[in-house]
């Protein structure tokens, strides 16, 4: 047993904005050295919980805190947000956003200069820490010039440089591709063991994290501490499932073939649990899950033909891409940061012209319709739902589209009326949109495409920071509305999302279309999945260790009765 | 891709090599110099040299061609205001009147009115591409350190070098709103009428905004996190100590701003007057 480093008693936050608490009862201790796991759903108080932790609460965010938090044995309730700096290192959430030096070493010596080290000491420091989070070499390169996982370890050394005693990551597998995802948790895990600092993460992609061991996961809800166990004890209780945490997904299947997950077991990694008796069941649920390998009708939707973009005379950003893409299909284009997906949607959507190649849709040529023609007949969600909304009541933004074209008040009221039924927002219609929350503008965004009618709907990561209730709810919304006939095209970097909502997936790396192939083929293709920065499900691992012949089929029905359990959950 | 206008454009030329602080004070030096002066020689001269620092600096004027032309818009209006307004300023300022073309009432054109705009003209030229050179060759970096070290408090100075900092950011941002605006039928093309354009304007000026105050929240989060603001000082991992071409180029531009009072002001009168 070690020292404790992080008491919370009693503990207790309420926003100054807001009329109930976001924390009640806070009682956890961390102890030197622990590496500790922090989940909860959207809205549980976990992110309240990490900016009580490094101080951004109550001082930027103004609160009451009711209960006592000690760090290091002492209790913190007046210091600033520098004196907490100093022993917490927090690394947010956006990789894009944190920075604040324009060079690699800039922003790693921030804390320094505004601790008015002297230069001689810090370069020396700086050379020291970018060492530690393998960036030696890179001090004088752009911050904008580097990867997303070069980003993060930068953004780890500006808090590393410090030599804080405890490291809190808010979300850090937020906007990374699986494979930089899992570097970052190597990363994270490496740190730990060399330099022995207490870690605290926060995310909600448990599967990921569990990539390297944690030693104890805390699950939140609704402000308080639902549970504080070892991952081996919490994966045998229904906790996850309780509180809308995704469990992983060979956890899941193991609890659908009937199997009992006990601690003893070692269930926290595909790699270390032992499956015993569970061999058996899993092949008998194999073979009682129906297989319907349903075809589908094929009409001509939205096709590609070698089609080339470069900005000026600057090397090609998409290079030579053909698919073709049938009406009512629902895929998804998935591939490393930067390689090009978010190119290929701006080419279809018009917004920017290909160098080369031909867009048609329908049949028809498309390649020279202006944005405003193509509109009518594809729309975009974009990432971020701040970027589209610019009305103050959700009735307004979603009649937005239909005003512009010039469509009769009546036509509006009643479509907009019955979008907004659609997707779940009837009730809010006179609501302003500032009130809702990520979710719910993101449905909002949705619903404002949607209104237009467009035959393909194109979304950009349309489940980004939302947990797995929302998550489940966007993309059984999207499941609806693909049966109504709408072709739907997921850019995402969300292996799970892929797997089990898009029967086929287009792999884009560097520009150029890899593969083009059931999501489940390629979620099990070691070639592809290291080309393209994916990452392995745990479900073909699982396969594989249970002995069966065609690992392949069983990932497919495992999704294909997945989706049937939550469909009626939900 | 997209045009980033006042952006850091790195190259290797002396002017680069001076620090920040240097061209920062060699800049309101010379501002000062063609502030102070009308006097045609010296505009003269200081438009010459200017035109050599340019070529020194390795910026070719197209990289800038474009914040030129709108300076050079202003310069025309300015102008053309200037006589609308007062159509015999220069002869007020001169004390002769050479007509040169009679006009309706007030409005003769004179030599000296005409000369008098040469002379506006002349400062603009002589300015403006100092000004640009001093954004262009300062690499962003040591910004906010030479303003420091000239005495504006560290927390006004880095405010401005990342104000200076999210430009391009800003500009994406709003490429990305309008498209996604344009997506969904907003017209911002000449085909609209006036009133309309501007109401569709605010439908990407207020998603902008918006965006903006997220990006400003989070980093000044980061900032207070890593410990912004918390001493009287701070030092900066960016500076670079004054080396001999730091020293010459300030002298130099210091004898160029006395020179140019001492021309100036030697007859007693801020214009030189060839007219009399």
């Amino acid at each position: 047993m070690g020292k404790p480093i992080i008491e919370f008693e009693n503990f207790g936050f309420k926003y100054r904005s807001q009329v109930n608490p976001t924390l009640y009862d806070i009682n956890l201790t961390i102890e030197e050295g622990e590496k500790v796991l922090i989940v909860g759903p959207s809205g549980s108080g976990k992110s309240t919980l990490a900016h009580c932790l490094n101080g951004l609460a109550p001082n930027s965010y103004k609160g009451d805190i009711t209960g006592s938090l000690k760090i290091k044995g002492e209790s913190v309730a007046t210091q600033d947000v520098f004196e907490r700096s100093k022993l917490v290192g927090t690394v947010l959430q956006d990789p894009d956003s944190q920075f604040i030096g324009l060079t690699v070493g800039e922003d790693i010596a921030f804390s320094l200069e505004n601790d008015c080290t002297s230069q001689a000491n810090m370069l020396d420091r700086v050379e020291e820490v970018s060492h530690m989070v393998d960036m030696e070499g890179y001090l004088d390169s752009s911050i904008h010039q580097l990867s997303g996982g070069q980003r993060q370890r930068v953004a780890l050394g500006g808090v590393m440089v410090d030599d804080v005693d405890i490291l809190l990551f808010d979300e850090p597998l937020a906007n990374l591709d699986p494979a930089t995802g899992k570097h970052a948790i190597s990363l994270i895990d490496r740190i730990k063991k060399e330099t022995n600092k207490t870690v605290v993460i926060i995310e909600h992609r448990l599967e990921d994290i569990l990539y390297r061991t944690v030693d104890r996961i805390i699950v939140v809800n609704e402000g308080r501490i639902v549970k504080d166990a070892t991952p081996n004890q919490l994966l045998a209780t229904s906790v996850l499932d309780d509180n809308s945490i995704r469990e992983p997904l060979y956890i899941k299947a193991l609890k659908y073939a009937g199997c009992e997950i006990t601690p003893e077991i070692q269930p926290e990694n595909i790699n270390s649990i032992q499956l015993y008796s569970c061999k058996n069941q899993l092949v008998e649920w194999f073979e009682s899950v129906n297989f319907d390998a349903n075809s589908k009708h094929v009409e001509p939707g939205l096709e590609l033909k070698n089609v080339s973009f470069s900005y000026q005379s600057d090397q090609e950003i998409i290079s030579n891409v053909s698919f073709s893409i049938s009406k009512g299909e629902m895929v998804s284009i998935v591939g490393k940061n930067g390689a090009g997906k978010s190119t290929l949607s701006k080419l279809i959507c018009g917004f920017e012209k290909p160098s080369a190649g031909k867009i048609l849709l329908g049949g028809e040529e498309i390649t020279n319709n202006t944005i405003k023609e193509r509109a009518s007949k594809i729309g975009m969600v974009m990432q971020n739902p701040n970027h589209m909304i610019s009305k103050h009541l959700i009735f307004d933004e979603v009649a937005f589209g239909l005003k512009l074209n010039g469509i009769t008040e009546d036509e509006i009221k009643e479509r907009v009326e019955k979008t907004l039924k659609l997707c779940g927002l009837h009730p809010f219609r006179n609501w302003p949109i500032s009130a809702l929350s990520f979710g719910q503008k993101k449905r909002v965004t949705i619903a404002s495409i949607l209104v237009m009618e467009p035959e393909v709907l194109i979304l950009d990561e349309p489940t980004a920071g939302q947990d797995f209730r929302h998550y489940t709810e966007i993309m059984e919304f999207l499941i609806e509305l693909n049966h109504l006939g709408v072709t739907i095209i997921m850019i995402t970097h969300d292996m799970h999302l892929m797997l089990e909502y898009t029967p086929r997936a287009i792999v884009i790396a560097n520009g150029e279309k890899i593969a083009d192939d059931t999501a489940v083929n390629i979620l099990t293709d070691e070639v592809i999945i290291s080309k393209a920065n994916l990452k392995e499900t745990s479900l073909f691992e699982l396969a594989i260790r249970a002995g069966f012949k065609n690992p392949r089929e069983f990932v497919q029905r495992f999704i294909d009765y997945d989706r049937e359990v939550r469909r009626t959950w939900q | 891709m997209a045009v980033e206008m006042l952006s850091f454009i790195d190259r290797k030329s002396p002017i680069h090599q001076l620090t920040g602080a240097t061209k920062l004070v060699c800049f309101l030096l010379w501002s000062f110099a063609a502030m102070l002066t009308y006097d045609t020689r010296i505009l003269v001269l200081l438009f010459i040299a200017s035109l050599l620092i340019f070529k020194i600096s390795k910026i070719k004027v197209r990289e800038i061609a474009f914040i030129l032309i709108l300076i050079l818009t202003f310069l025309l209006i300015n102008n053309i205001a200037i006589y609308v307004f007062a159509p015999q300023q220069g002869v007020a300022i001169y004390g002769t009147k050479h007509i040169l073309l009679q006009l309706v009432g007030n409005y003769d054109v004179t030599a000296e009115q005409l000369f008098y705009h040469l002379n506006i003209t002349l400062k603009y030229f002589v300015v403006i591409p100092a000004a640009l050179l001093f954004i262009v060759t300062t690499n962003p970096s040591e910004f906010a350190s030479s303003l420091n070290r000239i005495g504006v408090s560290y927390r006004i100075a880095y405010a401005v070098s990342i104000a200076l900092r999210y430009i391009p950011d800003i500009q994406r941002d709003y490429r990305t709103i309008a498209l996604a605006q344009q997506a969904r039928g907003v017209d911002l093309s000449r085909k609209e009428k006036l009133p309309t354009r501007i109401k569709n304007a605010a439908s990407i000026v207020l998603p902008l905004i918006f965006s903006s105050l997220d990006r400003i929240e989070i980093i000044s989060n980061v900032m207070d996190l890593r410990g912004f603001g918390k001493n009287k000082k701070r030092t900066w991992y960016r500076n670079r100590p004054f080396q001999k071409g730091d020293y010459i180029a300030i002298s130099l531009l210091l004898l160029l701003l006395i020179i140019s009072l001492v021309v100036t002001f030697y007859d007693g009168n801020r214009f030189y007057n060839p007219f009399v």
